[in-house]
Order: structure tokens, then C-alpha cells, then sequence
């Protein structure tokens, strides 16, 4: 039984449809390449197992249980986290103070309850450190690199310890450096046993990363195979339509 | 252990030594103003450094940094708050006006109409809160609409008087609280005056610090004004916050009104024309960001400082106070350039 699974999903907006009768599922210590052209119904999809929008039809299952997602926080509690591709941080607060952000730490003071600022700094250095990151808690985002910014954006979906992480284009605007280090992020996630949904343009990185890559196209799956037994070449002609399905 | 040990080395790692993040904020250096500014008049005037100008200039911008109080939290949820001065009237008159109705049946009516004062002034703000949240207006433009209409329900509450028949038990004790003074135990064996309008700020002041630096919904507003997008994905119940820091705005401005009404014995429908501008004034020369996201309690503190002291100096250097505005409105372009000369070395 798949930890997360989608049953012919469909989603229209009006006339045009998004998605048209989409199966995927992924496990916990897998990680998926999810490729498409633009307008290929990427960000739908991520959407709707973000608990965004719900599908115009079709189920979403999570251990074999049917749910519905009507916002956010229902999937976070079904134990889905998102890293979006502008990677939602304040650039004015600490990394300490992003990891936490909405969900504090909290202690007792007299009859209230302060921030507890210690407890954050120590608990997100050792995100940070488990995520072999050289992030330090106290900077600022502002003052980050790119691939900083990604370990604080993946830290916090460590907090809720979730089966399923999405990622949004996580590669899309660093540096090579950077990408190294995102790739190495994702990797030490998959070997925590989270399952990782890797949404990407850069073939190099899917097939560097992933152990099973899904193509859209205009809505529809076509590909959805081990990387061990593809190639780049034959999912840029997936991508573009240049090969019907594979 | 040594793992333990390592990961308390990285976290006491800062970015900037405590010296650095000196020199890079904007209220150090206005205190630095301030402290100039105020050696420099001293020496040319012995009557400035007596206690008696210290107990007037202090309750001099009090109205003012109690309405920054507000303005500052405002301003780091990325908005805008321009009706502060007319709900400083509005909520004078509504004090007033329960005053002079009331015919000084009972003493404790004086905390009655205080009370309904902070009430209206706080519901001006849900309104406008409402208005930014739900409606998802533009706050500079709500609040340029409430300017003028909590104007208008001042000056139609007032049947456009002036108001200062309080009575003598209510009316004494409503004047006593905005004109009323403290005596602090001082060094030199005798005591130094505070007035109550000051009082209160200190107290505001030192909350409104504690709220920002301690309380989640004070770090929830530094992330609405940094990311609101961001604060929304996080679980942040952001159109709630809004909504609270507006009727936050509210209630400070309303704290002047009914403070200056004490202290005038009247009120008047013109109270606080024009404040809405020292206010931001004080807040953006204290280092607040009207992007938002960026401000402190301190740096508006030491704004209206500032700005109050500037005309005292003038005065006492014998300058025409009709120079008064110039010079507020130097400072605060002033206070922009040295942010972004600053933002353009540090990155």
C-alpha cells in the first residue's frame, strides 16, 4: 500500500483541464521526479496534494485511507509538507525564527507564555546539522545563499516529522554549488524514510536524485518508470511529444 | 558529547558582533542626535537642563510616542495607520462629552468616559482592520478615509464646541490623569517630577517591547511585513492580526486623545490635526521601514524624542519657531538616506 496515492485525479478550470485522470503514488524512502512541460499540469498536481484546491474528481489516499484536502493544513496533518518554489521565508527574520514560524516554541512566564528563543536557536541548529547544512540559526534569510535558504525551507518541514515532502523547483535559481548541496538535502531526506516529490526542469538533477521519474503532458501521465531504466533523452522526448508514452 | 558542543558553537555564532549591529542602527544614531543635540543647547542655555524643561518636553511628546506605540507595530505589519489623529479627537470627545453630560453625579464617571474613549478609538481600528483584512483595501487609503470621517464624527459629536465643563469630582480626576505629575526620587536628595502622560509611555513602551520581542503575535507581525504570503502558508492567522494591530492603533491614539484632554482641560474637535504625520515622522526616523517588516519600540521612542527636541532647542537657541516643520521634515529624509546608504555597504 502506497503511503501517498492519487486515483484518476482530474482537475478543470471551466473549459480547460488541468489534469485528466492522473494515477501516482509514491513511498516513504522514495524519491519521484515529477517532469512536464510548462502548462503541463505540474503545479496543479502540487497543489492538490498540497491540500490547495480539491480535485474536480478522483481520490487521494494516504495509507490506503481515502482523504479530503480542503486547505492547507489538512494535508500537513496527513503528514504532507510543501517546500514552495519561492520558498514562502521571511527575509527579515532569523533562520531560527523561519524554521518555527506559525508553530513557536514556547515557555512559561508567570501566567504567560514567552517565545523560547533558546530552544528554537539549539533545536533548529541541529535541523540545520542533521541536514549537514552550514546554515546557522541565528542570521538573518535576508543575508543567506540560495542553498541556505532551502536548508531552512526543508528544516521546517522536519518539524511535523511528515512522510511526504513536495518540492517545488527547489533548483531552479541557484548556483551550481548550491544545486549540489539542495540534491545532498534531498538525499538525506529519502535516507530519514520520507518520501520525497521532486518537481523539476533540470534533467541532470532528476536523474541524479531520483529512483522513479512521472512525465505529464497536457494533463495526462505518459511516463511513469525507474530512472534506471530511462534516459534523459527519452524524457525530453516525453516532455516535448516527440515519444507518444513510454 | 562533543557533538552537543559543536551545535552550541554554531548557535552563538551571529552574523554581526554586538558592536557591528550598533553602528548599523538607525536609533543608536539618533540617540547619538539626541544626546548631542542636547549638550549642545544645554551649553548654550542653562535653562535647558532643569527639571522643569525635562518635565515639559517629556509631556510634551508623550502624546506622540504613546500614538508611535501603536504606529510602530502598524508600520511592521507593512501598514499604514493616517486616522490616529482624528481618533485622537474623536475619542476625547466621546471622554468629554460623558463628562459634560453626566453633570459630575459620581468621581468614578471620570473612569467611565475614560473607558468609552479607549472604546471608540478601538473600534475606529476594527473598522479600519476590517476594511485592510477582509476587503483586502489598501490600508493607506482606508485609513486616509477614516481621517477624514473620524474627523467629521468629532466634530458632529462635539456639535462643533469646545468642551470643558468636566464637573469637579469626575472632571478633576479625568484632568488629573492626563495633567497629573509623579514625583520620582531623584539624586540630588529631592524629586524629580514625571508627568502622567510620560508615565504611561514608559509603561506602553515597555509592553509594547516586551509584546514584540517576546509573544508569537509579535514575531507573527514582523513576518506579515517581511513575507505575507509566507506568513499565510505558515499557518499564521494573518487578516486576525491585522485586524488586532489596527484596533491596536486605535487604542493608542485613543490614550492620547483622553490624556490631552486631561491635561488641556478641554477638548476640542481640532485636537491632534496633522499628528498622524509626526507620528510616522517619529516611527521612520526611529529606523522603522514603511515596507514593513523592520521597527522598534525604542526607535520610535527616541523619534518623538527627537522631534519634540528639536523644537525645544529652537527656542532656546532663539530661532524662529516657524522653522519648527523644516526641520522635522530634514530629519526624516535625513533618516531614509542613512538607510539606504547603509543598506547599499551592508549588501
Amino acid at each position: 500500500m502506497p503511503t501517498l496515492e492519487l486515483r484518476q485525479v482530474t482537475k478543470n478550470f471551466g473549459a480547460i483541464h488541468a489534469l485528466q485522470g492522473v494515477d501516482f503514488s509514491i513511498d516513504t524512502g522514495e524519491v519521484v521526479g515529477l517532469m512536464g512541460d510548462n502548462g503541463a499540469g505540474k503545479s496543479t498536481l502540487v497543489k492538490i496534494i498540497a491540500g490547495n484546491y480539491p480535485p474536480s474528481s478522483g481520490e487521494i489516499r494516504v495509507e490506503g485511507a481515502p482523504v479530503q484536502f480542503n486547505k492547507p493544513i489538512d494535508a500537513r496533518q496527513a503528514g504532507i509538507e510543501v517546500v514552495y518554489q519561492d520558498l514562502a521565508l521571511c527575509d527579515n527574520l532569523t533562520a531560527a525564527a523561519n524554521v518555527y514560524l506559525g508553530r513557536e516554541l514556547k515557555r512559561k512566564f508567570g501566567l504567560i507564555n514567552i517565545l523560547d528563543y533558546a530552544s528554537m536557536f539549539k533545536k533548529s541548529a541541529e535541523l540545520f546539522e542533521e541536514l549537514k547544512s552550514e546554515t546557522r540559526p541565528r542570521d538573518l534569510v535576508r543575508q543567506m545563499s540560495g542553498g541556505q535558504r532551502q536548508a531552512v525551507a526543508i528544516a521546517r518541514t522536519r518539524l511535523s516529522d511528515p512522510k511526504i515532502v513536495l518540492m517545488d523547483e527547489p533548483t531552479a535559481a541557484i548556483s551550481v554549488r548550491q544545486v549540489a548541496e539542495v540534491l545532498d538535502l534531498i538525499r538525506r531526506l529519502r535516507d530519514s524514510n520520507h518520501g520525497v516529490v521532486l518537481i523539476s526542469h533540470r534533467m541532470p538533477d532528476v536523474f541524479g536524485v531520483c529512483d522513479r521519474v512521472a512525465v505529464l503532458r497536457r494533463g495526462k501521465k505518459v511516463a511513469d518508470k525507474r530512472v534506471d531504466e530511462s534516459s534523459p533523452e527519452e524524457v525530453t522526448g516525453l516532455i516535448t511529444g516527440a515519444l507518444e508514452a513510454a | 558529547m562533543s557533538s552537543a558542543v559543536e551545535i552550541s558553537d554554531v548557535t552563538e555564532i551571529k552574523e554581526q558582533t554586538r558592536l557591528q549591529s550598533t553602528i548599523a542602527n538607525q536609533a543608536f544614531w539618533v540617540t547619538v542626535t539626541v544626546i548631542l543635540l542636547c549638550i549642545g543647547t544645554a551649553l548654550y542655555q542653562e535653562s535647558f537642563a532643569t527639571k522643569n524643561n525635562f518635565y515639559n518636553i517629556t509631556r510634551n511628546f508623550s502624546a506622540i510616542g504613546i500614538i508611535a506605540m501603536g504606529m510602530t507595530a502598524v508600520i511592521i505589519s507593512g501598514g499604514i495607520d493616517l486616522s490616529v489623529g482624528s481618533v485622537m479627537a474623536l475619542s476625547a470627545i466621546v471622554a468629554a462629552r460623558i463628562l459634560e453630560f453626566s453633570g459630575d453625579a459620581h468621581w468614578a464617571i471620570a473612569y467611565f468616559a475614560v473607558f468609552a474613549g479607549l472604546v471608540a478609538g478601538t473600534a475606529v481600528g476594527a473598522v479600519n482592520g476590517l476594511l485592510i483584512a477582509h476587503l483586502k483595501l489598501p490600508p493607506f487609503v482606508v485609513t486616509l478615509g477614516m481621517l477624514s470621517i473620524a474627523r467629521s464624527l468629532a466634530v458632529v459629536t462635539s456639535e462643533n464646541r469646545v468642551i470643558y465643563q468636566f464637573g469637579e469630582q469626575a472632571g478633576d480626576l479625568f484632568k488629573w490623569f492626563g495633567g497629573g505629575r509623579i514625583e520620582m526620587p531623584w539624586i540630588d536628595g529631592a524629586t524629580l517630577p514625571l508627568s502622567n502622560m510620560f508615565v504611561v509611555l514608559i509603561v506602553m513602551a515597555l509592553i509594547m517591547a516586551f509584546v514584540l520581542h517576546f509573544t508569537s503575535w509579535g514575531r507573527h507581525l514582523f513576518a506579515i511585513g517581511g513575507n505575507e504570503q509566507a506568513a499565510r502558508l505558515s499557518g499564521i492567522p494573518v487578516d486576525r492580526v491585522k485586524i488586532q494591530v489596527y484596533m491596536l492603533a486605535g487604542l493608542t491614539a485613543a490614550i492620547a486623545g483622553v490624556l490631552t484632554a486631561g491635561y488641556g482641560g478641554s477638548a476640542s474637535n481640532g485636537m491632534g490635526k496633522t499628528y498622524e504625520l509626526y507620528v510616522i515622522a517619529a516611527t521612520v526616523i526611529g529606523g522603522a521601514n514603511l515596507m514593513g517588516g523592520k521597527g522598534s519600540v525604542y526607535g520610535a521612542f527616541i523619534g518623538a524624542a527627537l522631534i519634540f527636541l528639536i523644537r525645544n532647542s529652537l527656542i532656546m537657541f532663539g530661532v524662529d519657531a516657524n522653522w519648527y516643520d523644516l526641520f522635522v521634515g530634514l530629519f526624516i529624509i535625513l533618516a531614509v538616506l542613512l538607510e539606504r546608504l547603509r543598506g547599499r555597504t551592508s549588501g
